[in-house]
Order: C-alpha cells, then structure tokens, then sequence
C-alpha cells in the first residue's frame, strides 16, 4: 500500500512538474551562474526549439498521412515514385537549418575552450573515489570526499536533502576571479562536473585538462564525477563553495594554520586508545570502499585486512604499502592523501581491530614513525 | 562451381535431416538465420533481465537490491548482450533468411563458413556470461570498456570478456564476407544494383562497415591484453602510453558500430511502409545514396563521443560540423519514408504500426542525436542520462522496432501461418506505450544533472526515476506476450497465401509459405 501510494505520488509530482512548469529546474538544463553557463544554456534552448519544431511538424504530417490516406473502399493509391525537385528542395533546407545551429555553437566554443591563466589555478586530480584540490599559488591541498552516511545510503536512516551530494571538504573559491582548473586523475578516467558552471572536463592519468570559471555569487555548487571509474562512481560528487575573496583569504590562511598545526602533532605523546579512536575514523571513511567495515575486503581484487599475516606481523611492511600503494592493484599511496597522524593511526586501528589484536603481534604504530619513513626516503 | 554440381549427383537431402544434427550441421541460410533469430531472441531475454535488475535499483534512491559493484556488471553486460547478442545477430538471421530470397539465390554463397559463423557465437556468449561465476564477477566497466578501467583496474575476468569479444568479432567478420559474397554474386539475372531491394542494400552497406571496423574493435583488445600480460603500455600513462589512445581506438570501431544497427532497420521499414501504403517506395535512389553517405559519414564523426576529453579546438569543431552533417541523409531518408505514405492506401497491421513508431520515435532520436552534436552544449549533455534517452530512442524504438517491425512482416512466411492479429496490435501499443514511459523522462532527469552509470542518485531525481522503472518493466513482461505470439504463429493460426501481404512486392513473395527448404534452386529472371 505505501509502495502504490508512492508510486501515485511520484506520477503527479511528474506530471505537476511538466504541465504547470513548477519545477522547471527538475526538467531542464541549468542556466548556471556565470556567463558562459547562461550562454550555452541559450545556445541549448535554441537548439531545443529548433527541433522541437522540427519534430512537431514531422509527427504532424505523419498524423495527417495516418488519417488522411487510410485505406478506403476501392481506393486507388497514387503511383509515383520520386520527385527531384522536392528532394532536392528539402536536402538543401536540411543544410541551410544546420548552418543556422552550426554557427552559434562555433563561437560559444571558442569562448569555452579560452585557456588563459586564472588569478587562481587549482589542480584536481581524481582518485577512486574522492578528489584532491591543489591551490597552486597558495600551496594548500586536501582531499574531498563524500560525507553522505553508509546509513542513510542503505535506507536505515532519513536521507538528508543534499544525500550524495555533499562532502567532508568542499572545494573553496572566491567570487568574481578568473579561476583556472587543471584537472588530471591518478588512476582511472573520472569526469569533473559542476553544472552551475557549465563545466565537465575529463580527468585524465597522464594528461592535463583546463577549464575555467568566474562566479559572481556567493554559493554552493553541487555536481559529480561523470565517467565511469568503478565501482563507487556513484558517490563522489564535487561540491564548490563561492565566498568573498575576504572570507577567501580567511579560509586559506585558516588552512595554512591547520598544516603547521598538523605537522607539531607529530612530536605528541599519543595513547593507543586516541590513536584507535582516530584511526576508526580515517579507516571509515577512506578504507571500507575496498577493505569494508568488517576488515574481510572483498576478494580476490581487495584482500581482507582481519587475520592478515601482514597486517597482524608486519608493521614495517604495512607502513610501506600505505604510503607506497602496491603497483598494479587499485592501492593507491596515501602519503599525500593522509597526515602522518592519520596513516599512524589508522595502521594501529587495522592492527588493533576484528580480533587482529590477540592473533598478531599487537604493535601500534606513532606517527613520529610515518614522519621517519618520510624522511628517511629523502 | 563444379563442386556444387558433383554433390547433386547422389541426390537425396532435400528436406532437412532429424534430430539435432540439423541444427548442428546445417548448412541451410534458413536454418542459419532460424537459430540467428532464436539466439538474438534468448540474447534479448538475458540482456533484458539485466535491465530490470538496473531499473530495481534505480526504483527508489539509496541502496535497494544490489550491490554498486553487481549492478556496474549489470549494466556492463547488459549494453555487451544486447549491442552484440541481440541486434546484431538479429539483423543477421534476418539477413540469412531473408537476402538469398529476395535477391533470388538458392543459399548463401559459403555455406559451411555460415554455420562456423553461427556456432561460435554461442561459444563466445558461453565464456562472458561464465565470468559472472568466476572470482572476481563478470566484465563491470561499462560495455564501451574505457582503458584503463579495464585493463590494470579491471576484475581477473578481463581476458575472459577480451577472447569472447574476438570470437564475436570473428563471427561478425564471416557473417559479412558470407553476406557480400552472395549478394554480388548470386543476383537473380537481371537484377542490377539499382534494382535490389532496400534491405538487401543496406545489409550490403552493412556488411562492409562490419569488415571495416570490426578488425579495429579486434585491435582494441589484443592492445588491452598485451597491457594486461605482456607488460606494454598503449593505454597505461604512467610507462608512455595513452588512455585517450583507446577511446580513439574505440569509437573508431564503435560509432559505424551504431549505424550497423541502424541501417538494416533502415531497410525493413522501407519494405514495411511500402508494402503497407500499397505505393512504390519513395526516392528510392535518394535512398540508396542516403545509406552510403550515412555509412561514409560515419567513419569521421567518432570523437563527438569524446568532446570532454579535451581535444584541441579545431578537432572540437570538426567532430561537430561532421556529426551534424548527418543529419541531412536521416532527415532524407525519413522525409522519403513520409512521402511513400503520401497519397497511398495504408492499412495498419502490426509490421506497420512499427514501423510507424519506428519512423516518429526514430526521429525523435535523431533529434536529440542532433542535439548532443552541439559540442559546447554537450558539455552539459555528456555523459548523463539525456545521452541514454538518446540512444536507446534509437535502438529500442529503433533498431529494437525495426526487428520486431520485420518479424512479425516475414513472419508468415516462415512458419506459414499468420500470427494473431489481435495479440500483435496489442503487442504493439503496449510496448509503444512503455518505451516512452520508460526512456521519454530520462531525457529530463538527464538535462536536469543526472550522471549515468550510478547505482544510487540525489533525491530530486527520484520521481522520474520511479516512472521510468515502471516503465521499463511494463516494456520487459510486454516482450514476453512476442514470444508467445511467435510460437502460437509456429504451431497454428490461419493460413498464409503466397504473397502474404496484399501489395507486398518483391521475390520473396512468390515462393509458397511456408518458404520450401530449398527456394530459387533455378533462378527466376528479373526484368
């Protein structure tokens, strides 16, 4: 009963949004909210137009020709076959209504594909299945990565209004500067989308991509990874945060802050219960994609971390592969991903957790060990 | 030649032989095109299963009965069985039963190659849908298996899914040599080029296409095997290689690759629409020369597949002024279409009402097709569910239509019997109804920001989505009432006279029906 009153809402929530226009926004591209958005949003409608009359007039006819020429008692059918003159008419009308959508959409390419330097450029990289945001000229860089709860994603709890859409971390840019994207990916091909901006540009390995936006409001912008890229391509979306170039220079300062911050944690005495507690939390929310929650992974493409003899025996190796990855297998490094306190605990957290406690060897891992490694390397 | 003749001197196989070794040894384009026709039939079953399975996930958001990583192997082999199991080996039994009679020939020209052609298909099926059985699950990286999602990232299964493509390949290749043979060398006398039946040229077209590309695809994956085994690096970034090298690679294959499931569809319904408004086909030449344009084209338009990738601007713009220029050869073959209806006589049976939708819906696909063509409006379009309305409005209304639309025509002429008129008409307006049900509201949810491919959505998107899903099973149990209209047509209805189809011209048409085992052993002159 709930489902067929569901499905009786669902129908007229379609047809009020298609014949009262009430939620255009549901049924149509957006404008956005720049000038390149809005301009190919027009470029969009015209050519919407365009065919819509086009495809009125042909289903049209075609009624007409099932009405009007339905066989009748002793009807006589018409015997030709050609006539070049029509044909030739219409071949030539084809062309001529081409050109007239071919044009527009020539110069509105031209202005999409300026690549001009931006007063800020940001580098996205795309990683199964989050992305990494480097402010080149201010030197921060963080990962962003889905927030939505594996609660509400299984229908336990309510789903929030932005479910799927939101992020730990968004992606911080000031109104009313040119801002430049490069956009690459890591491993596999992802897509960077923002719809508000009109821009979708593929994330590459090996290459670089550019694309550009300028903002004149203040908001948040949601889209998400358009290319296929594995099994959790449905959960990383991108969300874009326009602030003042005051609450801008804030924001990068506050996150400046923070990095130095993070480096002195390091010199911290660090209890195993604070480093478990941390660690379950980073484990959450970059592990349980591949490992899952219960540690048994998924195999044979993810092995299980619960009463693995590597993680129960060995530290020095754990902490290779994590700030490695392993070569040809979806392990990525996650030296630049993670903080040295985080990669610290969330090996201490694998190695403490499922029981893997009292089978193995029950070291914990300091984040002074991580900042070694790291050091030992250069 | 002489061979052939030798063979007839012990003369007793005129009918088939019993049992399953008829099927098994055939060498009988009947036969052929018979179990081509039941292969594609269970292939659409499969691949159609697999669909709904995507529609019950999508039915409401959040996780409903799958897994992300069972439904992206869903999705994956449901866009492989049917692309590669169902149309086209449709269009090829269609192809085997139909070309030798209406161009007058007694069998396809290499006979014993039709029945390798054949019987490695299911071969091929058999080794990718045993990777859902094996560790690791089936092929899950999309049926267009972008590099390098499916080469370092991709399940174990990989080279499972890289020799089943190969064998599919071969069979696609031998299916068409076998097709070009015959119909350049066993015309009836007297029937030139310009005098062939429609679907016999489009299947000529067709059929080139497939030797072209065919080898590319072929290409395509020997170069993902040898990145996978043998430790090269043609798509792998990191050792100097190229990932967008592969879509290249692809699309090169796999843009004639859509037009191969479109042009025999072309052909049938230019045979419907004639038969059925009791007029000669309009424009047949235009129509001749509309196909092989459309073929032409497509060897030049592949990277409108690829406007994100980021290409440079000049190749931006070339793909779109290529891309848009087909419009013109579409727009002419259907504006023929209308004509032939104009000023006819047209009665409405089931071939016909499909082919009319066929003909409206069609048109509304090329016309998002044409859309899609802007490439700076594509940057919106790309990739989201506006690009799936599109090209399932030409496949399944579509190519889909076309097959049905040709079944239900020749029908009669291979069992004998007349299907039932009544179940064919509701046939039709049940699946005309829900195909639009189905794939009309994923034109809006895709305009309004909705990626495809994802196991799990945003919440404004969950009303459309429901309908869709409503529809989309509404369309897959509609299928079933097909088969059962088929076997009843098999085992009983009202006889069928000769011509079948008052108006319905061509050689086809004056053999008995059912059509004899053998048909045409002397060949009937064409004037």
């Amino acid at each position: 009963m709930v489902l067929i009153k569901r499905i009786f809402a669902a129908l007229i929530t379609c047809c009020a949004s298609l014949s009262l226009f009430a939620g255009w926004g549901d049924v149509n591209m957006t404008p956005g909210v720049n000038a390149l958005s809005r301009e190919i949003f027009d470029l969009h409608m015209t050519i919407f137009w365009i065919c819509v009359v086009i495809g009125a007039l042909v289903l049209g006819f075609m009624v007409y020709l099932i009405v009007a020429f339905r066989k009748k008692e002793g009807d006589k059918p018409a015997q030709f076959d050609d006539h070049p003159v029509l044909e030739m008419t219409w071949t030539v009308l084809f062309a001529v209504i081409l050109a007239v959508m071919a044009i527009p959409a020539t110069f509105t390419m031209i202005r999409a594909y300026d690549d001009a330097e931006g007063d800020i450029n940001i580098l996205i990289t795309g990683h199964q299945w989050k992305w990494q945001y480097e402010y080149l000229e201010d030197e921060v860089s963080f990962f962003s990565n889905l927030s939505t709860d594996l609660d509400q994603r299984n229908n336990i709890a309510p789903k929030s209004d932005n479910y799927l859409l939101e992020v730990d971390e968004p992606l911080v840019i000031p109104t009313n500067k040119r801002i430049r994207f490069l956009i690459t990916a890591n491993d596999v091909i992802h897509s960077w989308w923002v719809p508000d901006f009109a821009v979708k540009q593929d994330a590459i390995p090996g290459f670089i991509n550019t694309a550009w936006t300028q903002v004149d409001e203040e908001g948040i912008f949601r889209g998400q990874c358009t290319e296929l890229c594995g099994q959790y391509h449905g959960y990383m979306p991108v969300v874009v945060k326009a602030v003042s170039p005051q609450d801008y220079e804030l924001w990068v300062n506050e996150k400046k802050e923070a990095k130095i911050q993070q480096a002195l944690l390091t010199e911290k005495l660090w209890s195993t219960e604070e480093l478990y507690e941390i660690g379950e939390g980073v484990y959450q929310t970059n592990c349980v994609a591949c490992h899952q929650v219960n540690g048994e992974g998924l195999p044979p493409v993810f092995p299980a971390l619960a009463g693995s003899d590597l993680v129960l025996n060995d530290k020095a190796k754990q902490i290779e592969i994590l700030m490695e990855g392993v070569q040809g297998a979806a392990m990525q490094s996650y030296a630049e991903q993670l903080s040295e306190v985080d990669i610290a605990a969330v090996i201490t957290y694998t190695r403490k957790a499922w029981g893997n406690d009292a089978s193995g060897d029950g070291e914990i891992v300091i984040p002074k060990e991580i900042l070694d490694y790291k050091n030992n390397k250069l | 030649m002489s061979a052939v003749i030798d063979s007839h001197s012990d003369d007793h196989h005129h009918g088939p032989a019993k049992g399953i070794t008829r099927w098994l040894y055939t060498t009988n384009h009947k036969d052929i095109g018979t179990l081509y026709l039941w292969f594609s039939f269970l292939m659409l079953f499969l691949g159609g299963a697999m669909a709904m399975v995507i529609r019950a996930e999508l039915f409401e958001p959040g996780s409903q009965i799958v897994s992300p990583e069972f439904y992206n192997q869903m999705l994956t082999n449901h866009g492989l069985i049917m692309v590669f199991g169902a149309v086209m080996p449709a269009f090829v039994g269609l192809a085997n039963w139909i070309i030798p009679m209406q161009i007058g020939a007694p069998d396809m020209a290499l006979p014993r190659m039709n029945n390798l052609s054949f019987w490695i298909l299911p071969v091929a099926f058999g080794i990718l849908i045993s990777t859902f059985f094996m560790e690791g699950g089936g092929p899950n990286f999309g049926w267009t298996f972008y590099a390098p999602l499916s080469t370092a990232y991709a399940p174990p299964t990989v080279t499972f899914f890289i020799f089943a493509v190969h064998i599919m390949g071969a069979s696609s290749i031998m299916g068409s040599i076998n097709i070009i043979t015959t119909i350049l060398n066993m015309r009836a006398p007297g029937m030139t080029f310009m005098k062939m039946p429609l679907f016999t040229w489009t299947w000529l077209i067709t059929a080139y296409l497939l030797i072209a590309v065919m080898p590319v695809l072929a290409g395509a994956v020997t170069m993902m095997l040898m990145d996978i085994h043998f430790g090269t690096s043609f798509f792998n970034a990191a050792g100097g290689g190229d990932p967008v090298l592969f879509q290249h690679i692809f699309w090169f294959f796999g843009h004639p690759e859509v037009y191969i499931m479109i042009l025999p569809a072309f052909g049938i319904v230019s045979h419907i629409i004639e038969t059925f408004s009791r007029k000669p086909i309009f424009g047949y030449t235009s129509m001749v020369y509309a196909i092989a344009s459309i073929a032409i084209l497509s060897f030049i338009v592949w990277a409108h597949h690829m406007f994100t990738v980021g290409m440079p601007i000049a190749g931006e713009l070339f793909f779109m002024y290529t891309t848009m220029l087909i419009a013109i050869p579409t727009g002419v073959k259907v504006f023929n279409w209308l004509s032939t209806m104009f000023k006819g006589s047209i009665s409405f049976e089931t071939p016909m009402l499909f082919s009319i939708a066929f003909v409206a819906l069609f048109t509304i696909g090329g016309l998002s097709g044409l859309m899609l063509a802007i490439a700076p409006a594509d940057f919106q379009y790309h990739d989201t569910y506006f690009v799936v309305a599109h090209f399932h409005y030409v496949l399944v209304p579509g190519a889909i239509f076309g097959i049905i639309a040709g079944v239900y025509y020749w029908l009669p002429k291979w069992t004998g019997n007349m299907y039932d008129e009544v179940l064919g008409k509701t046939h039709f307006w049940m699946s005309f109804i829900s195909v639009n049900i189905t794939f009309f509201p994923m034109h809006f949810v895709g305009l309004a920001g909705m990626p495809r491919r994802i196991p799990d959505y945003a919440l404004q998107f969950a009303d459309f989505n429901m309908v869709i899903s409503i529809g989309a099973f509404i369309f897959g149990l509609t299928q079933l009432l097909f088969l059962f209209i088929i076997l009843k047509s098999i085992f009983a209805g009202k006889q069928a006279t000769s011509e079948v189809w008052e108006g319905a011209k061509g050689l086809e048409w004056t053999v008995a029906s059912p059509a004899p085992y053998h048909t045409f052993e002397t060949p009937p002159e064409v004037k």
